[in-house]
Protein backbone atom coordinates (compact mmCIF):
# COMPACT_ATOMS: atom_id res chain seq x y z
CA UNK A 1 0.00 0.00 0.00
CA UNK A 2 2.71 2.36 0.85
CA UNK A 3 4.85 2.20 -2.11
CA UNK A 4 1.74 3.86 -3.54
CA UNK A 5 2.55 7.10 -2.53
CA UNK A 6 6.40 6.91 -2.96
CA UNK A 7 5.53 6.57 -6.65
CA UNK A 8 3.40 9.41 -7.21
CA UNK A 9 5.75 12.22 -8.62
CA UNK A 10 5.30 15.88 -8.48
CA UNK A 11 1.94 17.52 -9.84
CA UNK A 12 3.89 19.36 -12.13
CA UNK A 13 5.86 16.10 -13.52
CA UNK A 14 2.43 14.61 -14.85
CA UNK A 15 1.95 14.11 -18.44
CA UNK A 16 -1.80 15.55 -18.57
CA UNK A 17 -3.20 15.07 -21.96
CA UNK A 18 -6.51 16.51 -22.16
CA UNK A 19 -8.95 13.40 -23.66
CA UNK A 20 -6.32 11.26 -24.10
CA UNK A 21 -6.75 8.00 -24.53
CA UNK A 22 -9.76 5.03 -25.08
CA UNK A 23 -12.31 6.74 -22.61
CA UNK A 24 -15.13 5.01 -24.60
CA UNK A 25 -18.20 3.70 -22.13
CA UNK A 26 -19.24 1.67 -25.40
CA UNK A 27 -22.22 2.93 -25.14
CA UNK A 28 -22.54 5.19 -28.64
CA UNK A 29 -22.77 2.01 -30.24
CA UNK A 30 -25.78 0.43 -28.23
CA UNK A 31 -27.44 3.69 -28.16
CA UNK A 32 -27.48 3.95 -32.09
CA UNK A 33 -28.83 0.44 -32.49
CA UNK A 34 -31.95 1.88 -29.98
CA UNK A 35 -32.10 4.33 -32.49
CA UNK A 36 -32.38 2.02 -35.70
CA UNK A 37 -34.98 0.19 -33.63
CA UNK A 38 -36.81 3.38 -32.62
CA UNK A 39 -37.03 4.06 -36.24
CA UNK A 40 -38.18 0.59 -37.26
CA UNK A 41 -40.63 0.83 -34.82
CA UNK A 42 -41.93 3.97 -35.87
CA UNK A 43 -42.45 3.57 -39.47
CA UNK A 44 -44.11 0.11 -38.92
CA UNK A 45 -46.56 1.43 -35.88
CA UNK A 46 -46.22 4.50 -35.58
CA UNK A 47 -44.74 4.29 -31.83
CA UNK A 48 -42.64 7.34 -30.67
CA UNK A 49 -39.90 6.95 -28.40
CA UNK A 50 -37.80 9.29 -26.30
CA UNK A 51 -34.35 8.74 -25.21
CA UNK A 52 -33.22 10.61 -22.40
CA UNK A 53 -29.72 11.14 -22.47
CA UNK A 54 -28.89 12.51 -19.54
CA UNK A 55 -29.89 8.89 -17.70
CA UNK A 56 -26.94 7.07 -20.36
CA UNK A 57 -23.56 7.02 -18.69
CA UNK A 58 -21.42 8.63 -21.28
CA UNK A 59 -17.72 9.44 -20.82
CA UNK A 60 -15.80 12.80 -21.72
CA UNK A 61 -16.62 13.74 -24.98
CA UNK A 62 -18.53 11.05 -26.18
CA UNK A 63 -22.05 13.02 -25.80
CA UNK A 64 -20.62 15.29 -28.77
CA UNK A 65 -19.92 12.17 -30.36
CA UNK A 66 -22.62 11.10 -30.30
CA UNK A 67 -24.20 14.29 -31.77
CA UNK A 68 -21.82 14.21 -34.56
CA UNK A 69 -23.00 10.85 -35.61
CA UNK A 70 -26.48 11.90 -35.75
CA UNK A 71 -25.34 15.09 -38.00
CA UNK A 72 -27.71 18.22 -38.66
CA UNK A 73 -30.77 17.26 -40.84
CA UNK A 74 -33.24 19.80 -42.72
CA UNK A 75 -34.63 21.44 -39.87
CA UNK A 76 -33.67 23.48 -36.92
CA UNK A 77 -36.01 25.59 -34.76
CA UNK A 78 -35.61 27.59 -31.72
CA UNK A 79 -38.37 27.81 -28.97
CA UNK A 80 -38.14 30.71 -26.59
CA UNK A 81 -39.96 29.76 -23.72
CA UNK A 82 -38.22 29.75 -20.08
CA UNK A 83 -34.86 30.16 -21.73
CA UNK A 84 -34.19 28.94 -25.33
CA UNK A 85 -35.17 24.76 -26.46
CA UNK A 86 -33.34 24.02 -30.04
CA UNK A 87 -35.33 21.01 -31.67
CA UNK A 88 -33.19 19.84 -34.54
CA UNK A 89 -33.70 16.90 -36.94
CA UNK A 90 -30.29 15.10 -37.36
CA UNK A 91 -29.26 13.72 -40.45
CA UNK A 92 -31.52 10.35 -40.20
CA UNK A 93 -35.30 11.79 -40.55
CA UNK A 94 -37.53 11.27 -38.04
CA UNK A 95 -34.53 11.21 -36.01
CA UNK A 96 -34.71 14.60 -33.63
CA UNK A 97 -32.20 15.95 -31.03
CA UNK A 98 -34.09 17.82 -28.44
CA UNK A 99 -31.86 20.42 -26.25
CA UNK A 100 -33.80 22.04 -23.27
CA UNK A 101 -31.39 25.61 -21.88
CA UNK A 102 -32.69 27.54 -18.76
CA UNK A 103 -32.68 31.31 -18.72
CA UNK A 104 -28.54 31.28 -17.96
CA UNK A 105 -28.59 28.92 -20.65
CA UNK A 106 -27.36 26.06 -19.09
CA UNK A 107 -28.64 22.86 -20.59
CA UNK A 108 -31.74 21.39 -18.03
CA UNK A 109 -32.58 18.28 -20.53
CA UNK A 110 -31.13 16.74 -23.92
CA UNK A 111 -33.66 13.88 -25.34
CA UNK A 112 -33.54 11.63 -28.30
CA UNK A 113 -36.90 11.80 -30.08
CA UNK A 114 -37.56 9.37 -32.61
CA UNK A 115 -40.89 10.90 -33.85
CA UNK A 116 -42.51 12.42 -36.46
CA UNK A 117 -42.60 15.91 -35.23
CA UNK A 118 -41.66 16.45 -31.34
CA UNK A 119 -44.39 17.34 -29.26
CA UNK A 120 -43.49 20.41 -28.31
CA UNK A 121 -43.31 21.81 -31.69
CA UNK A 122 -47.09 21.74 -31.86
CA UNK A 123 -49.31 24.64 -31.20
CA UNK A 124 -50.75 23.42 -27.92
CA UNK A 125 -54.97 23.53 -27.46
CA UNK A 126 -54.15 26.05 -24.02
CA UNK A 127 -51.97 28.78 -25.90
CA UNK A 128 -54.33 28.62 -29.12
CA UNK A 129 -57.12 29.18 -26.82
CA UNK A 130 -55.64 31.74 -25.28
CA UNK A 131 -54.22 33.07 -28.56
CA UNK A 132 -58.13 32.95 -30.33
CA UNK A 133 -59.51 34.85 -27.20
CA UNK A 134 -56.27 37.82 -27.82
CA UNK A 135 -57.40 38.07 -31.25
CA UNK A 136 -60.99 37.95 -30.40
CA UNK A 137 -60.57 41.62 -28.17
CA UNK A 138 -58.10 42.69 -30.58
CA UNK A 139 -61.17 42.79 -33.56
CA UNK A 140 -63.69 43.84 -30.38
CA UNK A 141 -61.30 46.62 -30.29
CA UNK A 142 -61.18 47.86 -34.04
CA UNK A 143 -64.53 47.62 -34.45
CA UNK B 1 -47.20 31.43 -6.02
CA UNK B 2 -49.74 32.04 -2.96
CA UNK B 3 -50.78 29.33 -0.90
CA UNK B 4 -53.87 28.17 -2.53
CA UNK B 5 -52.63 28.25 -6.05
CA UNK B 6 -51.80 25.30 -8.27
CA UNK B 7 -48.65 24.59 -9.78
CA UNK B 8 -50.39 25.43 -12.87
CA UNK B 9 -52.40 28.21 -12.54
CA UNK B 10 -48.87 29.68 -10.80
CA UNK B 11 -47.09 28.88 -14.22
CA UNK B 12 -49.80 30.48 -16.23
CA UNK B 13 -49.93 33.45 -14.39
CA UNK B 14 -46.49 33.97 -14.73
CA UNK B 15 -47.13 34.01 -18.40
CA UNK B 16 -45.46 31.01 -19.00
CA UNK B 17 -47.09 28.50 -22.30
CA UNK B 18 -47.77 25.32 -22.94
CA UNK B 19 -45.03 24.62 -24.27
CA UNK B 20 -43.19 26.24 -21.45
CA UNK B 21 -45.10 24.17 -19.52
CA UNK B 22 -44.33 20.78 -20.99
CA UNK B 23 -40.58 21.57 -20.89
CA UNK B 24 -40.84 21.96 -17.25
CA UNK B 25 -41.86 18.90 -17.08
CA UNK B 26 -39.68 16.98 -19.28
CA UNK B 27 -37.09 18.29 -17.22
CA UNK B 28 -38.71 17.41 -14.13
CA UNK B 29 -39.26 14.51 -15.68
CA UNK B 30 -35.15 14.41 -16.71
CA UNK B 31 -34.58 15.43 -12.79
CA UNK B 32 -36.48 12.91 -11.19
CA UNK B 33 -34.72 10.21 -12.97
CA UNK B 34 -38.05 9.14 -14.38
CA UNK B 35 -38.49 7.82 -17.95
CA UNK B 36 -39.84 10.72 -20.79
CA UNK B 37 -42.89 8.69 -21.07
CA UNK B 38 -43.99 9.98 -17.59
CA UNK B 39 -44.13 13.30 -19.06
CA UNK B 40 -48.16 13.32 -19.24
CA UNK B 41 -48.65 12.17 -15.87
CA UNK B 42 -45.76 14.56 -14.59
CA UNK B 43 -47.54 17.41 -16.36
CA UNK B 44 -50.91 15.96 -14.82
CA UNK B 45 -49.71 15.80 -11.29
CA UNK B 46 -47.85 19.25 -11.37
CA UNK B 47 -51.14 21.15 -13.46
CA UNK B 48 -52.58 19.92 -10.03
CA UNK B 49 -49.66 20.13 -7.05
CA UNK B 50 -50.46 22.59 -4.58
CA UNK B 51 -47.76 24.17 -2.40
CA UNK B 52 -46.80 22.10 1.10
CA UNK B 53 -45.38 23.58 4.03
CA UNK B 54 -41.92 22.84 4.63
CA UNK B 55 -39.78 22.85 8.34
CA UNK B 56 -36.61 22.35 7.98
CA UNK B 57 -33.76 21.17 11.21
CA UNK B 58 -30.49 21.53 11.18
CA UNK B 59 -28.87 19.17 13.83
CA UNK B 60 -25.14 18.09 14.33
CA UNK B 61 -23.85 18.94 10.38
CA UNK B 62 -21.54 21.32 8.39
CA UNK B 63 -24.56 23.17 6.29
CA UNK B 64 -22.79 21.34 3.28
CA UNK B 65 -26.54 19.86 2.42
CA UNK B 66 -27.78 23.47 2.38
CA UNK B 67 -24.57 24.26 0.11
CA UNK B 68 -25.19 22.02 -2.19
CA UNK B 69 -29.11 22.83 -2.60
CA UNK B 70 -29.00 26.76 -2.25
CA UNK B 71 -25.19 26.99 -4.38
CA UNK B 72 -26.33 25.14 -7.47
CA UNK B 73 -26.75 27.39 -9.85
CA UNK B 74 -30.42 28.58 -10.12
CA UNK B 75 -32.10 26.38 -12.50
CA UNK B 76 -35.46 27.26 -13.27
CA UNK B 77 -36.67 24.31 -12.38
CA UNK B 78 -35.49 24.22 -9.02
CA UNK B 79 -36.53 28.11 -8.85
CA UNK B 80 -39.68 27.09 -9.62
CA UNK B 81 -40.20 23.83 -7.48
CA UNK B 82 -38.65 26.41 -4.39
CA UNK B 83 -41.47 28.48 -5.86
CA UNK B 84 -44.03 26.24 -5.23
CA UNK B 85 -42.70 24.96 -1.75
CA UNK B 86 -43.54 27.29 1.11
CA UNK B 87 -40.26 27.28 3.39
CA UNK B 88 -41.55 28.21 7.07
CA UNK B 89 -38.79 27.67 9.19
CA UNK B 90 -34.90 27.30 7.98
CA UNK B 91 -32.24 28.72 10.63
CA UNK B 92 -29.42 29.19 7.82
CA UNK B 93 -31.77 30.42 5.27
CA UNK B 94 -34.51 32.46 6.92
CA UNK B 95 -34.62 36.35 7.95
CA UNK B 96 -36.34 36.02 11.47
CA UNK B 97 -34.03 34.65 13.82
CA UNK B 98 -34.26 34.25 17.83
CA UNK B 99 -37.88 33.60 19.17
CA UNK B 100 -39.61 35.06 15.85
CA UNK B 101 -37.88 32.43 14.25
CA UNK B 102 -39.30 29.71 16.62
CA UNK B 103 -42.73 31.35 16.99
CA UNK B 104 -42.97 30.94 12.81
CA UNK B 105 -41.80 27.65 13.57
CA UNK B 106 -44.04 26.56 16.24
CA UNK B 107 -47.07 28.30 14.68
CA UNK B 108 -46.56 26.62 10.86
CA UNK B 109 -46.28 23.47 13.26
CA UNK B 110 -49.79 24.15 14.26
CA UNK B 111 -51.62 25.19 11.29
CA UNK B 112 -50.35 22.80 8.74
CA UNK B 113 -50.35 19.74 11.76
CA UNK B 114 -50.84 16.59 9.70
CA UNK B 115 -49.48 17.85 6.33
CA UNK B 116 -46.30 19.35 6.46
CA UNK B 117 -42.93 17.91 5.29
CA UNK B 118 -40.26 18.06 7.82
CA UNK B 119 -36.52 17.91 6.45
CA UNK B 120 -33.71 17.30 8.21
CA UNK B 121 -29.95 17.48 8.49
CA UNK B 122 -27.43 16.57 10.49
CA UNK B 123 -27.35 14.00 13.15
CA UNK B 124 -28.31 13.96 16.90
CA UNK B 125 -26.53 14.00 19.97
CA UNK B 126 -28.20 11.32 22.68
CA UNK B 127 -24.99 10.97 25.14
CA UNK B 128 -25.27 14.53 26.21
CA UNK B 129 -28.06 16.68 24.51
CA UNK B 130 -26.25 19.91 25.70
CA UNK B 131 -24.13 19.51 22.43
CA UNK B 132 -26.27 20.71 20.32
CA UNK B 133 -29.34 22.78 20.88
CA UNK B 134 -31.38 24.75 19.18
CA UNK B 135 -32.81 28.18 21.09
CA UNK B 136 -32.41 25.58 24.44
CA UNK B 137 -33.92 23.06 22.90
CA UNK B 138 -32.39 19.64 22.53
CA UNK B 139 -32.54 18.32 19.35
CA UNK B 140 -33.68 15.47 20.31
CA UNK B 141 -36.23 17.11 21.69
CA UNK B 142 -37.02 19.66 19.19
CA UNK B 143 -37.12 16.49 16.67
CA UNK B 144 -39.91 14.41 18.14
CA UNK B 145 -41.91 17.28 18.41
CA UNK B 146 -41.88 18.31 15.36
CA UNK B 147 -41.74 14.96 13.73
CA UNK B 148 -45.02 14.37 15.29
CA UNK B 149 -47.21 16.61 13.08
CA UNK B 150 -45.09 15.61 9.67
CA UNK B 151 -47.04 13.84 7.06
CA UNK B 152 -43.42 12.49 5.99
CA UNK B 153 -40.02 13.70 6.70
CA UNK B 154 -37.06 13.66 4.16
CA UNK B 155 -33.45 13.02 6.10
CA UNK B 156 -30.97 15.08 3.80
CA UNK B 157 -27.54 14.10 3.79
CA UNK B 158 -25.56 11.03 5.57
CA UNK B 159 -25.44 12.20 8.75
CA UNK B 160 -29.58 12.62 9.39
CA UNK B 161 -29.64 9.53 7.22
CA UNK B 162 -27.03 7.40 8.95
CA UNK B 163 -25.41 9.19 11.74
CA UNK B 164 -22.35 10.28 8.86
CA UNK B 165 -19.26 11.62 10.47
CA UNK B 166 -20.55 12.71 13.55
CA UNK B 167 -21.12 9.32 14.29
CA UNK B 168 -17.67 8.13 13.01
CA UNK B 169 -15.81 6.22 15.73
CA UNK B 170 -15.90 7.01 18.41
CA UNK B 171 -18.58 8.90 17.88
CA UNK B 172 -18.14 11.42 20.95
CA UNK B 173 -21.40 12.65 20.97
CA UNK B 174 -23.30 9.40 21.15
CA UNK B 175 -24.98 10.70 17.43
CA UNK B 176 -27.88 8.89 15.67
CA UNK B 177 -29.65 9.09 12.75
CA UNK B 178 -33.29 10.40 12.09
CA UNK B 179 -34.59 6.85 11.70
CA UNK B 180 -32.86 5.02 14.74
CA UNK B 181 -35.25 7.54 16.96
CA UNK B 182 -38.46 7.93 14.58
CA UNK B 183 -40.52 4.63 14.26
CA UNK B 184 -43.81 5.52 13.18
CA UNK B 185 -43.44 8.15 10.18
CA UNK B 186 -42.46 7.31 6.69
CA UNK B 187 -39.53 8.96 6.48
CA UNK B 188 -36.63 9.25 3.21
CA UNK B 189 -33.12 8.65 3.43
CA UNK B 190 -31.28 11.53 1.16
CA UNK B 191 -27.81 10.51 1.98
CA UNK B 192 -24.15 11.74 0.67
CA UNK B 193 -21.92 14.14 1.89
CA UNK B 194 -23.37 16.31 0.84
CA UNK B 195 -26.19 14.63 -1.63
CA UNK B 196 -26.51 15.62 -5.25
CA UNK B 197 -28.71 18.87 -5.69
CA UNK B 198 -31.40 18.10 -8.03
CA UNK B 199 -31.62 14.50 -5.96
CA UNK B 200 -32.66 16.47 -2.97
CA UNK B 201 -35.15 18.91 -5.38
CA UNK B 202 -36.20 15.40 -7.30
CA UNK B 203 -37.16 13.94 -4.32
CA UNK B 204 -39.40 17.00 -3.27
CA UNK B 205 -41.04 17.44 -6.54
CA UNK B 206 -41.59 13.42 -6.29
CA UNK B 207 -43.47 13.93 -2.91
CA UNK B 208 -45.06 17.60 -4.84
CA UNK B 209 -46.40 15.20 -7.72
CA UNK B 210 -46.86 11.38 -6.76
CA UNK B 211 -46.55 11.10 -2.81
CA UNK B 212 -43.62 9.07 -1.37
CA UNK B 213 -41.19 7.67 -3.96
CA UNK B 214 -40.54 3.99 -4.16
CA UNK B 215 -37.49 3.59 -1.63
CA UNK B 216 -34.63 0.74 -0.99
CA UNK B 217 -34.27 -1.39 2.16
CA UNK B 218 -32.06 1.71 3.58
CA UNK B 219 -35.13 3.95 2.75
CA UNK B 220 -33.32 5.78 -0.20
CA UNK B 221 -35.54 6.34 -3.52
CA UNK B 222 -35.17 4.05 -5.82
CA UNK B 223 -34.82 6.20 -8.54
CA UNK B 224 -31.71 8.01 -7.45
CA UNK B 225 -30.37 5.09 -5.34
CA UNK B 226 -31.56 2.23 -7.48
CA UNK B 227 -27.72 2.00 -9.18
CA UNK B 228 -24.68 1.77 -7.55
CA UNK B 229 -21.93 4.29 -9.09
CA UNK B 230 -20.54 1.03 -10.54
CA UNK B 231 -23.28 0.14 -12.84
CA UNK B 232 -23.21 3.42 -14.38
CA UNK B 233 -20.07 4.53 -14.61
CA UNK B 234 -18.14 5.62 -17.95
CA UNK B 235 -14.76 3.63 -16.50
CA UNK B 236 -16.64 -0.28 -16.16
CA UNK B 237 -15.44 -0.88 -19.66
CA UNK B 238 -11.51 -0.91 -18.32
CA UNK B 239 -12.76 -3.01 -15.26
CA UNK B 240 -14.56 -5.59 -16.79
CA UNK B 241 -11.25 -6.08 -18.99
CA UNK B 242 -9.12 -5.49 -15.88
CA UNK B 243 -7.53 -2.68 -16.67
CA UNK B 244 -6.74 -0.49 -13.75
CA UNK B 245 -4.58 2.61 -12.48
CA UNK B 246 -2.18 1.24 -9.93
CA UNK B 247 -1.52 4.89 -8.69
CA UNK B 248 -2.61 8.59 -9.42
CA UNK B 249 0.19 9.06 -12.11
CA UNK B 250 0.79 5.85 -14.48
CA UNK B 251 0.16 5.25 -17.43
CA UNK B 252 -3.10 3.70 -16.41
CA UNK B 253 -4.68 6.65 -14.51
CA UNK B 254 -3.93 8.74 -17.92
CA UNK B 255 -5.70 6.70 -20.11
CA UNK B 256 -8.18 7.20 -17.51
CA UNK B 257 -8.73 3.00 -16.71
CA UNK B 258 -10.47 1.95 -13.69
CA UNK B 259 -9.63 3.54 -10.06
CA UNK B 260 -10.67 -0.11 -8.12
CA UNK B 261 -7.09 -0.81 -6.99
CA UNK B 262 -7.05 2.88 -5.94
CA UNK B 263 -9.72 2.33 -3.59
CA UNK B 264 -12.97 3.35 -5.29
CA UNK B 265 -15.96 2.63 -3.50
CA UNK B 266 -18.43 2.49 -6.62
CA UNK B 267 -19.13 -1.32 -6.49
CA UNK B 268 -21.00 -0.71 -3.13
CA UNK B 269 -22.03 2.84 -3.46
CA UNK B 270 -26.09 3.27 -4.73
CA UNK B 271 -25.98 6.85 -5.78
CA UNK B 272 -26.74 9.00 -8.95
CA UNK B 273 -23.41 10.54 -9.42
CA UNK B 274 -22.36 8.68 -12.16
CA UNK B 275 -24.75 10.12 -14.48
CA UNK B 276 -26.80 12.89 -13.14
CA UNK B 277 -22.37 14.13 -11.79
CA UNK B 278 -22.02 17.29 -10.39
CA UNK B 279 -21.68 21.55 -11.06
CA UNK B 280 -24.52 21.21 -13.72
CA UNK B 281 -23.69 17.84 -15.01
CA UNK B 282 -19.83 18.63 -15.83
CA UNK B 283 -18.32 15.68 -14.21
CA UNK B 284 -18.02 13.90 -10.80
CA UNK B 285 -14.72 12.18 -8.78
CA UNK B 286 -14.20 9.36 -10.52
CA UNK B 287 -14.31 11.52 -14.07
CA UNK B 288 -12.24 14.23 -11.80
CA UNK B 289 -9.58 10.44 -11.40
CA UNK B 290 -10.66 9.96 -7.80
CA UNK B 291 -11.75 7.34 -6.70
CA UNK B 292 -15.55 7.30 -5.17
CA UNK B 293 -15.49 7.66 -1.63
CA UNK B 294 -18.84 5.96 -0.80
CA UNK B 295 -20.22 8.95 1.33
CA UNK B 296 -23.58 8.27 0.52
CA UNK B 297 -23.26 4.62 2.39
CA UNK B 298 -23.60 3.90 6.02
CA UNK B 299 -20.66 4.21 7.84
CA UNK B 300 -18.67 5.27 4.86
CA UNK B 301 -16.61 7.52 7.81
CA UNK B 302 -15.26 3.74 9.12
CA UNK B 303 -15.12 1.32 6.38
CA UNK B 304 -11.46 1.49 5.72
CA UNK B 305 -9.35 3.55 4.05
CA UNK B 306 -10.40 5.64 1.47
CA UNK B 307 -7.65 4.67 -0.78
CA UNK B 308 -7.43 0.58 0.04
CA UNK B 309 -9.06 -1.38 -2.28
CA UNK B 310 -12.32 -3.01 -1.78
CA UNK B 311 -11.84 -6.54 -1.27
CA UNK B 312 -12.10 -8.45 -4.65
CA UNK B 313 -15.28 -10.03 -6.11
CA UNK B 314 -15.12 -13.55 -7.15
CA UNK B 315 -17.64 -14.10 -9.51
CA UNK B 316 -17.85 -14.03 -13.33
CA UNK B 317 -17.52 -10.19 -13.56
CA UNK B 318 -16.69 -10.27 -17.40
CA UNK B 319 -19.26 -8.68 -19.37
CA UNK B 320 -19.03 -5.69 -21.56
CA UNK B 321 -21.89 -5.10 -22.79
CA UNK B 322 -22.81 -2.14 -20.89
CA UNK B 323 -25.69 0.04 -22.10
CA UNK B 324 -26.23 0.13 -18.40
CA UNK B 325 -29.58 0.74 -17.82
CA UNK B 326 -30.26 -2.48 -18.93
CA UNK B 327 -27.77 -4.79 -19.42
CA UNK B 328 -25.34 -4.13 -17.04
CA UNK B 329 -27.39 -3.51 -13.59
CA UNK B 330 -28.44 -6.95 -12.67
CA UNK B 331 -24.54 -8.07 -12.66
CA UNK B 332 -23.63 -4.86 -10.96
CA UNK B 333 -25.95 -5.16 -8.06
CA UNK B 334 -24.69 -8.94 -7.70
CA UNK B 335 -21.31 -7.82 -7.59
CA UNK B 336 -22.27 -5.24 -4.90
CA UNK B 337 -24.08 -7.59 -3.27
CA UNK B 338 -21.08 -9.82 -2.84
CA UNK B 339 -18.90 -6.81 -2.23
CA UNK B 340 -20.96 -5.51 0.33
CA UNK B 341 -20.84 -8.98 2.16
CA UNK B 342 -16.87 -9.02 1.28
CA UNK B 343 -16.31 -5.71 3.10
CA UNK B 344 -18.52 -6.58 6.29
CA UNK B 345 -16.94 -9.67 6.91
CA UNK B 346 -13.88 -8.52 6.38
CA UNK B 347 -14.23 -5.31 8.52
CA UNK B 348 -15.29 -7.92 11.21
CA UNK B 349 -11.93 -9.98 11.32
CA UNK B 350 -10.32 -6.69 10.56
CA UNK B 351 -8.49 -7.62 7.82
CA UNK B 352 -7.04 -5.47 5.90
CA UNK B 353 -7.19 -6.24 1.59
CA UNK B 354 -4.00 -4.89 -0.03
CA UNK B 355 -2.77 -4.86 -3.52
CA UNK B 356 -1.08 -7.57 -3.41
CA UNK B 357 -3.93 -9.67 -2.61
CA UNK B 358 -6.12 -8.29 -5.37
CA UNK B 359 -2.91 -9.15 -7.76
CA UNK B 360 -2.86 -12.63 -6.19
CA UNK B 361 -6.43 -13.02 -6.76
CA UNK B 362 -6.57 -11.55 -10.49
CA UNK B 363 -3.52 -14.18 -11.41
CA UNK B 364 -5.47 -16.82 -9.62
S1 LIG C 1 -14.40 0.47 -9.65
FE1 LIG C 1 -14.83 2.66 -9.61
S2 LIG C 1 -13.73 3.56 -11.37
FE2 LIG C 1 -13.80 1.33 -11.66
S3 LIG C 1 -15.61 1.01 -12.96
FE3 LIG C 1 -16.26 0.74 -10.82
S4 LIG C 1 -17.01 2.73 -10.20
FE4 LIG C 1 -15.78 3.06 -12.07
Amino acid sequence: MSDLYVTMTRPDSIDIRVGAGPRDTGNVAPLLNEVRHALVQLLDTGKETIIDLRSIPLGPGESERLEETLGEGEIEAVLHSLGRSTIRETAYPGVWLVTHYNEEDEIMGKFVEVTHIPQILKSQNEDINEGLQRLGSTLEQTH
Amino acid sequence: MKKDQTLGEALRLKGISRRGFLKFCAATASMMALPPAMVPAIAEALEKARKPSVIWLSFQECTGCTESLTRSSTSTVEELIFDTISLDYHHTLQAASGTGAEDAREASMKENRGKYVLIVDGSIPISNPGYSTIAGISNEDMLMEAAEGAAAIVAIGSCAAFGGIPQARPNPTGAVSVSDLIKDKPIVNVPGCPPIPVVITGVLTHFLTFGLPELDHLGRPLAFYGNSIHDRCYRRPFYDKGLFAETFDDEGARKGWCLYKLGCKGPTTYNACATTKWNDGTSFPIEAGHPCLGCSEPDFWDAGSFYQALSTPTGDITRNTLYAAGAGVAAGAAIAAVNRKHRSSAEKRHEKVTIDDLEKESKS
